[in-house]
């Protein structure tokens, strides 16, 4: 194979008509006569509903339906529990509508259905609910203690679920080490916040008989499934359409939010096209959350800085509901442990009911908080023994030549955390030198002179990718048309998909990728996937698109041996061409190729037919036994288990001690997501994640008052950074190819998250060590940065 | 009596639309919903993101901010009405595209129609100057360099195109 495309900066396919305002994204499709709807949510955190009165909203003039959950018949029902696990006993999921009970604030109590969302908005306001106020449960710690009051009444202590891991002997290896150390750390609750809010619009075609359904979600075969079997409806009676969506990041993965079921519902009932499109602050206070996550953890080691043994126990905070199980609590107990050698590990963890929005993975998935806890320990131990950050992190690295390496956990996945490649020796040693490790010292002096404070911080990851179960593409070669259809299923929403994959497809071709237009997320082009999670779209996706492309090549490459009397193995592709390899006299367009792979007598345009005519009689059917028509294969690619991409990461910030404001003055990533399909697409990636991570360190946080109202309800209280707030991202990558698919690939969509705030807690400190701060949660905004100088303990500087 | 509805012409893109529309319809929803110019996005209706931007007699501005009357008589320019021609972009569309400058899309239309105006009034702008220029605009994916570098290379190429300027 010639490979040209893959690896190569390539420009996107679908950038176009993004540029000049022609994407669609589902608020830009309004089929005609579309009603709108609003949905009235709990103002209270936690309360016994006692009455509904929608009489005076539906008396409002312009309101065609309003639905209370007595109006929903048999789809009043929980979701579906999507990803169980032995250890969560106590699961809980929503109904589409509160009955009798509200559990956060946001929670949907009504569903209006009117001729604009001005009107739907009216008829909210006109609703009467009477509450019973109960007291809410907001704080992680309170939620446990002995005597607090309950968010489900049938789940006592809170605890939907309690997960222990452990590998080897923790308590002999602590009970052995020369040094011990403890800390206690808590990452806040934060939130994807996508730029485009979550929208669904449905429509009943009375002459197909199928329902439409256009939503913003990351995983439409889901949902289509879902939903066939919610309205008794077949499989294909229900298409469901993941259009142009702006910005995912987990929080558009879900089964169900209320509207995903509410606005279908409506469409096949009133046989209009029903759509509703979220609010920001609807998004803010009922679209899912996540980080929020308190660890108790310590470590051991020898006094030479191995490392014994790690153990952490770790309260989660699920909020309301179990949506997605205990996936965020397994990731971060399973990849805490990270790059480094750890023979002895234990971890708890315990998913606490809170009366606050429900959690679900949001870009890193419960990573971030492992990969802080974990870094954290290394700082405090490197810290008290006196050893240099790096060389202790160096010290405990898993070794090149030690991979697979298994760590002994069992992933998200069912499957087994080990490591397939990775070489982390290497990206740390290339990140310090692009940040010049060595020389940073005296450039911190020197900045000191200057009565200037600057901080280095690191940090490593491993980030399991790409797991499973399967994903499918269909690729075929339209010769009519002269271009390459390739259908997925997987959602997109700014990865690129459309790109890198048509470079896939394009070299196994031996055409451009602009001739290769993708499908993504229309469950009417593919009947079996699951969706865009876990950093899996490029690996699992991609290589089923590798793998198709692949089998239409072979398909190409027959006919044209059996044209041109040659070996199949002597076909060659090449700039759009079929032909045998040096005697390019022989050969014919790709195109012609697909005409003549379809054995009719007629073709259209004249090369075509005389490709045709090239075409030997041969005995038997003109499609003989086990061939099919048409130059198209569907594959599927199922991989064994998850890749382990990994990271390293370094930043030099800039801490003003009188105001709190910390500046980025560098920031490097160093990454490995084995082979690279499009390094800039991948770097795309990486600065979005840094940054979002970045906002997690200092300014997002979901803040919510004890009475478990939210406080961060518009983009003035949930701080998304700026482009003044985000420095340039210096990207570098190493390649330790996947040995676990064809085309070595990892995933890259979640990792530039992931050490953020490890190491602006490692950059702080060190920034402001002649105060001894010490960093224990973030976000941290000026005001608290600037409480850590004035309560530390440099007499120097006391009045700072 | 209360007025609920009124008459407005408005110029958008260089044609003119004469509609009767609630005097409580935003602007946003009226380029978008009446106006079937569904470029411009909303990302949180409260004046933050910028993604609604567009241009009101050349001036940027969040169209979620302003009622639809409001703009009675004046000229709007959306991202639909930048490049030159269908099939073409402008040279910073095209610098947006040669920078990836864009992820998902969603912010996209609002850079562009917040920058127009900074790019012609600022032939040449150091880069915190673009940083602070789009300090009003929020893109969750990119994380915004690429957006920086693509304002450079925009401005780059509109010089050259119109040295004289
Ligand atoms: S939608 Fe207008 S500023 Fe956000
Ligand atoms: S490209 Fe997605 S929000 Fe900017």
């Amino acid at each position: 194979m010639t490979t040209r495309w893959f690896g190569e900066p390539v420009r996107r396919n679908e950038d176009p008509r993004f540029l000049t305002g022609e994407g669609t994204y589902v608020d830009d499709i309004h089929p005609p006569g579309t009603l709108q709807a609003a949905v009235l949510r709990s103002p209270i955190a936690h309360a016994n509903i006692t009455k509904i009165d929608v009489c005076a909203a539906r008396a409002l003039e312009g309101v065609v339906a309003v639905w209370t959950w007595e109006d929903l018949g048999d789809v009043f029902r929980p979701s579906p529990m999507s990803v169980p696990h032995e250890s969560l006993t106590h699961p809980k999921t929503q109904y589409p509508l509160a009955r009798d009970k509200v559990n956060y604030v946001g929670e949907p109590i009504a569903f209006v259905v009117a001729h604009d969302r001005y009107i739907a908005e009216d008829a909210c306001d006109v609703i009467e609910v009477d509450f019973e106020p109960l007291p809410a449960v907001v704080d992680l710690e309170a939620a446990v203690a002995p005597d607090a009051i309950l968010v489900h009444d049938d789940v006592p202590g809170n605890v939907a679920a309690t997960l222990t891991q452990q590998v080897g002997d923790p308590d002999r290896a602590f009970a052995e080490a020369d040094h011990v150390f403890t800390a206690r750390l808590y990452l806040e609750r934060g939130a994807g916040q996508p730029m485009e809010t979550r929208a669904v619009l449905a429509q009943w075609d009375e002459l197909e008989h199928v329902l439409t359904v256009w939503d913003t979600t990351q995983a439409p075969l889901s949902i289509r499934n879902g939903l066939a079997v919610l309205l008794g409806l077949p499989e294909n009676g229900v298409r469901v359409v993941a259009p142009d969506v702006g910005g995912g990041f987990g929080t558009k993965i879900m089964m169900f939010y209320a509207e995903e079921v509410l606005v279908p519902l409506a469409a096949y009932k009133l046989r209009r096209p029903v759509k509703w499109v979220e609010d920001r602050r609807e998004h803010l206070i009922a679209s899912n959350h996540e980080r929020g996550q308190l660890h108790e953890s310590a470590i051991a080691l020898r006094a030479d800085g191995t490392i014994l043994g790690v153990r952490d126990t770790f309260l989660h905070d699920t909020g309301a509901y179990t949506p997605y199980g205990i996936v965020v609590p397994i990731v971060t107990s399973t990849q805490l442990p990270g790059p480094y050698r750890i023979p002895n590990y234990f971890s708890e963890s315990r998913t606490v009911y809170t009366n606050k929005v429900p959690v679900s993975p949001y870009r890193g998935a419960g990573r971030p908080h492992g990969v802080f806890v974990m870094e954290r320990l290394i700082d405090l131990a490197a810290r008290e023994m006196g050893m240099d950050r790096a060389e202790i992190r160096f010290k405990n690295f898993i070794a090149p030549d030690e991979f697979p390496y298994d760590v002994g956990l069992t992933f998200q996945d069912g499957a087994p955390t080990r490591y397939d490649s990775g070489n982390y020796q290497a990206g740390l040693a290339k990140v310090l030198s692009h940040i010049d490790y060595e020389g940073f010292p005296a450039y911190q002096a020197r900045m000191r002179d200057e009565g200037r404070f600057i901080g280095l911080g690191m940090a490593s990851y491993v980030e399991g990718t790409g797991i499973g179960p399967y994903e499918g593409a269909h690729v075929r070669v339209d010769g009519t048309a002269q271009k390459v259809v390739v259908a997925t299923c997987v959602g997109t929403q700014g990865q690129g998909h459309e790109t890198s994959f048509a470079q896939i497809v394009a070299d196994e071709l031996g055409i451009r990728p602009d001739q290769v237009e993708i499908t993504t997320g229309d469950s009417r082009s593919m009947n079996w996937g699951s969706g865009t999670y876990a950093s899996r779209s490029a690996v699992v996706t991609g290589n089923a698109v590798g793998v198709s492309a692949r089998a239409v090549r072979a398909k190409a490459a027959t006919i044209a041996a059996e044209l041109f009397e040659a070996n199949p193995a002597d076909i060659e592709f090449e700039n759009e061409r079929v032909f045998v390899n040096g005697s390019p006299e022989y050969g014919l367009p790709l195109w012609d190729v697909a005409i003549v792979a379809n054995p009719i007598r007629y073709a259209y345009g004249s090369q075509a037919a005389k490709a045709i005519a090239m075409r030997k009689q041969r005995p038997g059917p003109p499609l003989p036994d086990g061939d099919d028509p048409g130059l198209e294969a569907r594959k599927y690619f199922s991989p064994a288990q998850a890749a382990f991409a990994s990271g390293n990461h370094a930043a030099i910030v800039e801490v003003d001690p009188e105001t709190g404001i910390v500046t980025i003055l560098r920031y490097v990533a160093v990454h490995d997501c084995g082979r690279v399909i499009n390094p800039m697409i991948v770097e795309g990636q990486v600065h979005g994640g840094v940054a979002q991570g970045i906002g997690g360190s200092f300014y997002e946080r979901m803040v919510y008052t004890p009475e478990g109202q939210p406080l961060s309800t518009t983009f003035m209280d949930y701080l998304i950074p700026t482009a003044m707030e985000i420095p340039s991202i210096e990207v570098d990558h190493i390649e330790t190819p996947s040995p676990l698919n064809p085309l070595g690939i990892k995933g890259a969509g979640e990792a530039g998250v992931i050490p953020v705030p490890a190491l602006m807690a490692q950059a702080l400190e060190d920034a402001l060590s002649p105060w001894k701060v010490r960093v224990t949660e973030l976000p941290l905004n000026p005001g608290e940065i600037r409480a850590l100088v004035r309560a530390g303990i440099d007499p120097e500087h006391v009045n700072a | 009596m209360i007025v609920t509805e009124r008459a407005v012409s408005v110029s958008v893109n260089g044609a003119t639309y004469a509609r009767t529309i609630p005097v409580r319809l935003l602007l946003s929803d009226f380029i978008r919903n009446e106006l079937g110019l569904t470029g411009t996005h909303l990302g949180c209706e409260h004046g933050v993101c910028g993604c609604c931007t567009i241009l009101l007699d050349g001036q940027a501005v969040r169209s979620c901010l302003m009622f639809a009357v409001q703009a009675d008589g004046h000229e709007l320019i959306t991202v639909e009405g930048l490049a030159p021609a269908p099939g073409q972009l402008h040279p910073l569309q095209e610098a947006f595209r040669q920078e990836h400058a864009l992820q998902c899309g969603y912010c996209t239309p609002g850079f562009l129609t917040t920058l127009i105006p900074f790019l012609e009034s600022n032939r040449d702008p150091s880069e915190l100057e673009i940083r602070q220029a789009l300090s009003g605009n929020l893109c969750r994916c990119t994380g915004y360099q690429n957006i920086v570098k693509a304002v450079q290379r925009a401005a780059r190429e509109m010089r050259t195109v119109e040295p004289g300027r």
